[in-house]
């Protein structure tokens, strides 16, 4: 290995998994040049992963999706993996999800593949040291920027991390953990074309369940059910935020995500709220959800509530 | 101007029509306006053909505050053709060689390909938008004599710098990527370039002129005959 990265130590690579990548709270102020967010897909099983490792919770951590990474400390330090069910060994012992763990330089750290949720996250004591790229180490594979040259993971990368002595153990408490198998109801902020669906259609959109295609990906979420269809076929291309709920021709409903599209030209009936786009991207193909309106002032609460209740939420030693 | 709810911290504001005489430029004017109003409390901007969208920090300001930021620009706007854009000059090396769609796109027009290139060479185009893909510049608006649809079939790989048509809108390809729009020639100048700054040579606003060159002009620019 030739580049700089080599040179330092911290994990190794030794399988990838399905779909690795290095993430951070994502890349804003871009959009002008056409670079979308990225960043993790479930913001609060990421932020936990830092908090139980001692970090600023947006430092740069890995977000493994369907598991299956595995990879050998060359420095001592702590780790913690949060979000999916997925099974954990260090050295082949099974370990906790949601709790710190020490490691030793030559531990080999395992993940399995995920059997409730889909989106794990493992971070380090100080975070990755990646260098970013327009102002982020996010990993966009679409856009071939961030990370370590712009896709997943591969085997034999290096992820340079720091060594550490002393680390504190903390778990979080189980009944703080979210249930990846509960049904999952999508909060939206109805708005931009929302008016080009009739009150009928929008009351179909409400009332139904929607199942979750394996056409999903970062980009967005496609779903299945009954069709809502709005009034005009397509619009000038606009702005596409977070969240947004794309409603093509066909009528079934794409909830755009994290490395989706800055831009686009069909019409919106709204956006679904942040904190369960994050639930979203933890399911699997098939699973059912519905949505439930709620206005952009309700969010605003809902959002100041949830970080109080996260700030206010206490690890415990362990 | 109409301003709608986009999802929990971002509005976006309608403009008008496009078409509609200065809507481009009042995109242009609003976003300037607005980065300067708004300060730490905007996340990004997103200037498109006859809208912005406003995303916002909700954890420093809500949407009301956002409204009344937009209202006290608006009066600000003006009419002043002084306030277009920058104008940006690109080369490009027009032919068959590398505008693989030409002959076609001639033929459909019933024009010969030296037509569609004059044509399209003495356009003035404004960037409407970027997106798509980091780079990916829309300009229009084309010459209607000159307009094509995408291809039926996009192709699997366009390579950077291919300029290309679909319907009124005209574009530089910034990377190697799929893409279903009637290629007519290959600009030297990387339009996307994450070492060098700025990254893009143009913004939203801009306006765009091409000046055709020859096969050995293109290459001493840098370009490339690469698939």
């Amino acid at each position: 290995m030739t580049d700089q990265a080599a040179n330092k130590q911290g994990f190794k690579v030794v399988q990838p998994g399905l779909m690795t990548l290095i993430q951070d709270a994502g890349r804003y102020g871009q959009h002008g040049i056409g670079l979308t967010v990225g960043g993790p897909l479930d913001g609060e099983a990421f932020r936990w992963a830092n908090r139980l490792v001692g970090n600023d919770v947006n430092a740069t951590a890995l977000e493994a999706s369907f598991g299956g990474l595995v990879l050998q400390a060359q420095v001592d330090s702590a780790i913690a993996l949060t979000g999916a069910e997925t099974p954990l060994t260090i050295n082949g012992q099974p370990k906790d999800q949601w709790r710190t763990h020490a490691v030793k330089a030559g531990d080999e750290i395992k993940l399995g593949f995920s059997t409730s949720g889909c989106r794990a996250y493992l971070a380090v004591v100080g975070g990755f040291d990646i260098p970013h790229s327009f102002g982020s180490a996010a990993t966009v594979a679409r856009e071939k920027v961030g990370g370590l040259k712009g896709d997943k993971l591969a085997a034999g990368d290096v992820l340079a991390a720091s060594a550490v002595k002393e680390v504190e153990l903390k778990l979080l408490p189980e009944w703080e953990r979210p249930d990846y198998s509960a049904d999952v109801s999508l909060r939206v902020i109805l708005g931009y074309q929302q008016a080009a669906f009739t009150e009928l259609q929008v009351a179909r959109f409400l009332s139904s369940e929607y199942t979750t295609t394996d056409r999903s990906d970062r980009m967005g979420y496609r779903l299945e059910g009954p069709e809502v269809k709005p009034s005009i076929d397509g619009i000038l291309s606009e702005g596409i935020c977070h969240g947004a709920i794309q409603v093509p021709a066909d009528g079934q409903p794409i909830v755009l995500l994290n490395d989706r599209q800055t831009i686009g030209g069909y019409p919106k009936i709204g956006s679904v709220l942040s904190l369960d786009t994050g639930r979203l991207a933890q399911l699997t193909p098939g699973s059912k959800v519905r949505f439930e309106a709620i206005n952009i002032d309700e969010a605003h609460n809902i959002h100041m509530l949830s970080r109080y209740r996260e700030n206010a939420t206490r690890m415990v030693r362990g | 101007m109409r301003i709608e709810v986009a999802g929990e911290n971002a509005l976006i504001i309608y403009v008008g029509e496009h078409g509609e005489a200065g809507v481009a430029n009042r995109v242009e004017q609003i976003t300037r306006l607005l980065r300067q109003q708004l300060g730490a409390d905007l996340i990004d901007l997103v200037p498109s053909y006859a809208s912005v969208l406003v995303v916002f920090d909700m954890f420093r300001c809500d949407h009301l505050k956002v409204r009344n930021a937009i209202r006290d620009v608006e009066p600000l706007l003006t009419d002043d053709a002084s306030a277009e854009g920058r104008i940006v000059t690109l080369p490009v090396y027009y032919g068959p060689e590398v505008g693989v769609d030409l002959e076609d796109l001639a033929r459909n027009a019933d024009l010969t390909t030296d037509e569609v290139i004059d044509i399209h060479r003495n356009g003035e185009y404004r960037v409407y938008a970027i997106g798509f893909a980091p780079g990916f510049a829309y300009l229009g608006d084309v010459d209607p004599r000159i307009a094509a649809p995408r291809l039926s079939t996009p192709r699997q790989k366009v390579p950077r710098g291919a300029v290309a048509i679909a319907d009124r809108q005209t574009a530089i390809y910034p990377a190697v990527s799929p893409g279903g729009w009637n290629l007519i020639g290959r600009c030297p100048t990387r339009m996307f370039n994450p070492d060098q700054e700025p990254t893009m040579p143009v913004q939203v606003g801009d306006i765009v002129k091409f000046d055709a060159i020859s096969r050995d002009e293109f290459l001493a620019l840098g370009g490339s005959l690469d698939d």
